[in-house]
Order: C-alpha cells, then structure tokens, then sequence
C-alpha cells in the first residue's frame, strides 16, 4: 500500500492539489493501479531495448529561421491568458 | 426519403443532380439534432450560422456549375478535443470550458479544403481519458440504441453522433480504442489509423506517441473517402508521414487470396460469451467465402493493459502540464502565490481520472520508479510489437473482437477504475503497436450492436478497408 506521505509527494511534484479525502483515494486507487501492473515483472525483458515510439523515423529537422507570427494569431493567444500586461503574460509572485 | 440516412457517396450525388440542396441537407440534420441531442447529448458544442453560411456557399458552387469535392457540403461532428477556429474547444474539462481554439486543427484545415460543413463539436470523457464518456465534465453522452447504456469511449458524443443520424460522418481521436470501442457500442464504423498517417497538429495531447485521429462513419465506404481526406504529412506534426505508395497494389489483391489470422489470446476468460459468438461467427463469414483463416499467438497480449496504463498516463502526466493557470485555461484566482495557483486551479479545473492518471504518471516517472515502471512497460511495448510482426510474417489481417463486453449501463463501471480499464483489453496493443485496426459492426445481442476489429499491417488502411467493405457487401448491414 503507497503511503499518505507519498501519494501528497506525488501530488505535489505533478502540481495539483488534494483535499484530505481525495487523497485517502488515490492512496486506494493507486494501490490497486500498482498491484494490477505488478504482472509486468512476469516479462522477460532482458535484452529488449525500449520502445518511445511505433515508427522507425529519423530526427525532423528545418532550418533555424525565426517564423514572424501572424499579429491576428497572437493576439488570439494572448487573450486567451487570465492575466496579460503589455503583451506579456502576469503571474503571482514566486514568495 | 429521410436524407440523414445517406451514404456520402449518395449525398454527393444527390447535391451534384440538384436533387435536394446543401441547405435542405443542413437544416436536417440541425433539427435532429435539436430533437435528440437532449436525451443523448452527442454535442457540446453546434455551429448553426456558420453551418447554414457554409450550405448556402456549396448551393451557390453548384448552381454556378463549378465542381464540388465528395466532402463538400456533407454536414459533420468534430470531437471536442480538435481545435475548429473560433469555435469553444473544451476537451470535456472545466479547465477548458471557456477556450476558443485560435486556430485550425491539420484535420480541420483539410476538411475546410474540401468544403464540409461543421455541424458542432462533440462530446468526449475528459482529455480523452475514458472509456464511457461519463467522464466528461459537461454530462455523459447515451448510446441511441439504448438510453440507459453508455455509448463507449472517449469518442461518445462523434460516434453516437453518427448512429442517431446527428451527423454524417465525424471525428474522433484513439489513444487506447478511443474511436473503435465507441464504434463497436454505438454500431458505427471507426478506424484508428497507422501512427503518424494523420496530423495531430491542433489535437489537444493525451499520450503523444499513441494518439491519433480517425473517421467514424456510417459505412467502410464513408471512413475510406474521410480517410483519404484526412490523412497525409503535416509539417505542424514532425511525427506525420506520406503514406508510402502501396494502394494500389493492395487493392489489387483478391480478397479471397488473403490469410486472416485469429489470435487465440483474445478468445479468453473475461469475454462476454455473446459477444464470442457474434465475433467467431463473422470470422467463419470470411472463412466460408474461401478465405483462409488460421489462429495465429500474440504471446504478450496479458500485458498490453498493464504497459498501456504505465505509458499512457506517463505522457499525459507531462502533456497535462501546461494547464498551469498562467497561460490559458481555468485560473484559480485565490492563490497567494504562484505555487498556489497551480495547485487551486488544477484541483478545481480537472476531473477525478484525469487527476488519476496525473498521479500515476508522475509516480511512473518520478526517480527511483523510473526504470521499474516507464522503462519496463517500454520494453514489454516492444515485445507486443514484435508479436504483431512475427503474426504478420503469416497472416495479412488479424480479426479479433473490440471490446470483451457490451455497452454497460451507466454508472456501472464509473467508481470502480481498474473495471473500465479492463475494457480496453483487446484495442490498446494496437495503440503500443502503431498499426491501423477498424471496428466494423458485425452483429447485435437483442438491441447492442458488436464490432468486429480488424488490424493490419502499418499502412495497410486500404486492405482493412476493402475487407470492410467485403463483409457490407456480402452480407448487407
């Protein structure tokens, strides 16, 4: 069974915040998640190398020229923003 | 004659012969949509004005004797994790319910090409994270063959959408079965693509390296022209591909000169034994045309669940970050630091599995777990893989069935997390693999229809197709 303190670590490390309930849950659920892929020591893995992706293609590469936004694109993006001032976006301080 | 019921073949010929207009067709299809989107909620999102703008245009075309394109002015849904420029693109998350995509998808751009028309945006389990669609934030999307079942997942509302006659054909995207399992319940056709053929440009992320966006459609027919429509490389992705040069042979092949492959490992305990015997008997369908048919093993197929749910949720632990409260999305403004605003608005902007599948992710990854889960569930990635491969040395297509059960009731799986997982047993080695696999309605147990899964080698979509398309002929669905 994973721990309160590591289910809070967890949660803390992925940004996201739990009420106390919810993480009695998630010590529950994960457990569970963690039992269930428990069967993927059953493999033998041992020379397999790692699969990140299905096909066999080489690094995209373009040449490193600045693209200039479209003004009307940008401005759509930054008024998505909660919070902008002068073109730029506002955040909380870090203290 | 009810209109909603054509084929796109059929709509295409009917606007080109001036038998009906693009506007009559359009205004159909949104009054239906008026009557049963309330008792199945299929749509998050409908587009009324900017599709009757779009009818008209395609009326004034054909009037003016100029030639149209086989999409255009064919009404349709789009999944709403698919940006549609200007139009609200939510994901089925809170985090989003206020985002308006300010731009076009890859999919989107190249259907607007072709003239569609784009009814509205449909509804999904949040960030595509489910396999019922009672995982949207907005309400669960119900299956038109029965209201109180769900009409899988996450591409409900597209493939719901579709079998209501709410939508001609529509789009949905499959990380894990996420267009075929919906397909299968809803009696629709749904083909999850080859990795990397269709652009994920403008698709809200889940699990990059699995993701991908597909036609969900009335017939084979339908999802080959949607196919053809969409698919191609995109510079906007650097993971799409052109389609090597092999359609034209494969579509010389004979159908009856093909070896069909059964995995065995799919016939197992967990399957509802109603939906065994609808699969085994379109199997012996093909088998009785002359078609050889062989069992065949994926050896790993146990574990394909077990890696899906390390490396999917790993992705997305990542993908998931940017939803910060800072750049766009849900902002809790309560916070007093930056710190707190992350926490607040990720709490209170996502979901309870969303949430889930951060948590296991971030564990996956996190340091000292690394190599146990991510790294372990990558090898054993590359061990089904090899599976496919070492069964398509003898075999052409694999058929297995979609999903093991039927269309559940609603709310019956939802508390209970590693339940639904379980349901996408038999669509997420496909997903690991890379290939192309279609769900193609084969039959019903009293009113719920059952998907008969066909997978082919990558870039083998046309063969799939023209299997697909046999099995309609042959025996008229």
């Amino acid at each position: 069974m994973i721990t309160k303190q590591e289910v809070q670590h967890i949660a803390k490390l992925a940004r996201l915040g739990l009420t106390e309930k919810e993480v009695e849950k998630f010590q529950k659920d994960l457990s569970l998640i963690l039992n269930y892929v428990e069967k993927l020591k059953e493999v033998d893995i041992s020379e397999v190398k790692p699969t990140s992706h299905s096909l066999r293609i080489e690094n995209v590469m373009r040449i490193d020229e600045a693209r200039v936004a479209d003004p009307k694109i940008r401005k759509k993006i930054l008024d998505l923003a909660p919070e902008t001032k002068e073109e730029y976006l506002k955040v909380k301080s870090i203290f | 004659m009810d209109l909603t019921l054509l084929t796109i073949k059929e709509v295409h010929g009917g606007l080109k012969k001036k038998e009906f207009s693009a506007l009559e067709l359009c205004k159909l299809y949104l009054e239906k949509i008026k009557e049963k989107n309330k008792e199945i909620f299929a749509f998050l999102t409908v587009n009324e004005d900017s599709a009757i703008l779009q009818a008209k245009k395609i009326d004034d075309l054909i009037s003016r004797g100029e030639e149209i394109s086989i999409l255009a002015g064919i009404p349709c849904a789009i999944k709403d994790n698919i940006l549609v420029d200007g139009v609200k693109c939510t994901a089925g998350s809170k985090i989003l319910e206020d985002y308006t995509a300010p731009y076009d998808a890859g999919v989107v751009k190249k259907l607007k090409n072709q003239e569609a028309i784009i009814l509205g945006k449909t509804n999904l389990d949040e960030f595509a994270m489910g396999g019922s669609t009672e995982n949207s934030a907005f309400g669960p999307t119900r299956n038109p063959h029965d209201l109180n079942r769900v009409p899988g997942g996450s591409s409900g509302g597209s493939a719901a959408a579709v079998a209501a006659n709410m939508a001609a054909y529509s789009l949905g995207s499959d990380t894990g079965g996420s267009i075929r399992q919906p397909a299968s319940f809803c009696g629709v056709v749904g083909l999850k693509p080859t990795y990397g053929t269709v652009s994920r440009s403008g698709l809200i992320a889940f699990a990059s390296s699995l993701d991908q966006i597909g036609p969900i459609t009335k017939t084979a027919e339908d999802c080959q022209i949607v196919f053809d429509a969409i698919k191609g490389k995109d510079e906007m992705d650097s993971t799409s591909v052109e389609m090597p040069k092999i359609e034209s042979r494969l579509r010389r092949d004979k159908i009856e000169n093909l070896r069909i492959g059964v995995p065995k490992e799919y016939f197992v305990k967990g399957i509802d034994p109603e939906v065994e015997k609808i699969i085994k008997g379109a199997i012996k369908k093909y088998g009785e045309m002359g078609i050889e048919i062989e069992e065949v093993s994926l050896p790993h197929t146990e574990y394909a669940l077990a890696a899906y749910y390390i490396i999917a949720p790993s992705e997305a632990s990542a993908n998931l970050a940017r939803y910060d409260g800072i750049r766009y999305g849900y902002s809790a403004k309560d916070g007093k630091d930056l710190l707190e605003v992350y926490l607040n608005s990720r709490e209170k902007g996502f979901g309870a599995e969303v949430r889930r599948r951060i948590i296991i992710g971030t564990y996956a990854l996190s340091s000292g777990y690394y190599e146990a889960y991510y790294l372990r569930a990558q090898k054993v990635r590359t061990k089904i893989r090899n599976d496919f491969e070492k069964a398509f040395e003898k075999v052409d297509v694999i058929l297995a069935p979609v999903s093991p059960v039927l269309p559940f009731k609603i709310g019956e799986r939802i508390e209970d997390p590693l339940s639904m997982y379980l349901v996408d047993a038999y669509t997420v080695s496909v997903n690991l693999a890379g290939l192309p696999a279609l769900s193609l309605p084969v039959g019903k147990v009293g009113k719920l229809p059952v998907g008969l899964q066909i997978i082919g080698r990558p870039f083998e979509e046309e063969r799939i197709l023209e299997l697909a398309k046999y099995f309609e002929n042959q025996w008229k669905i």
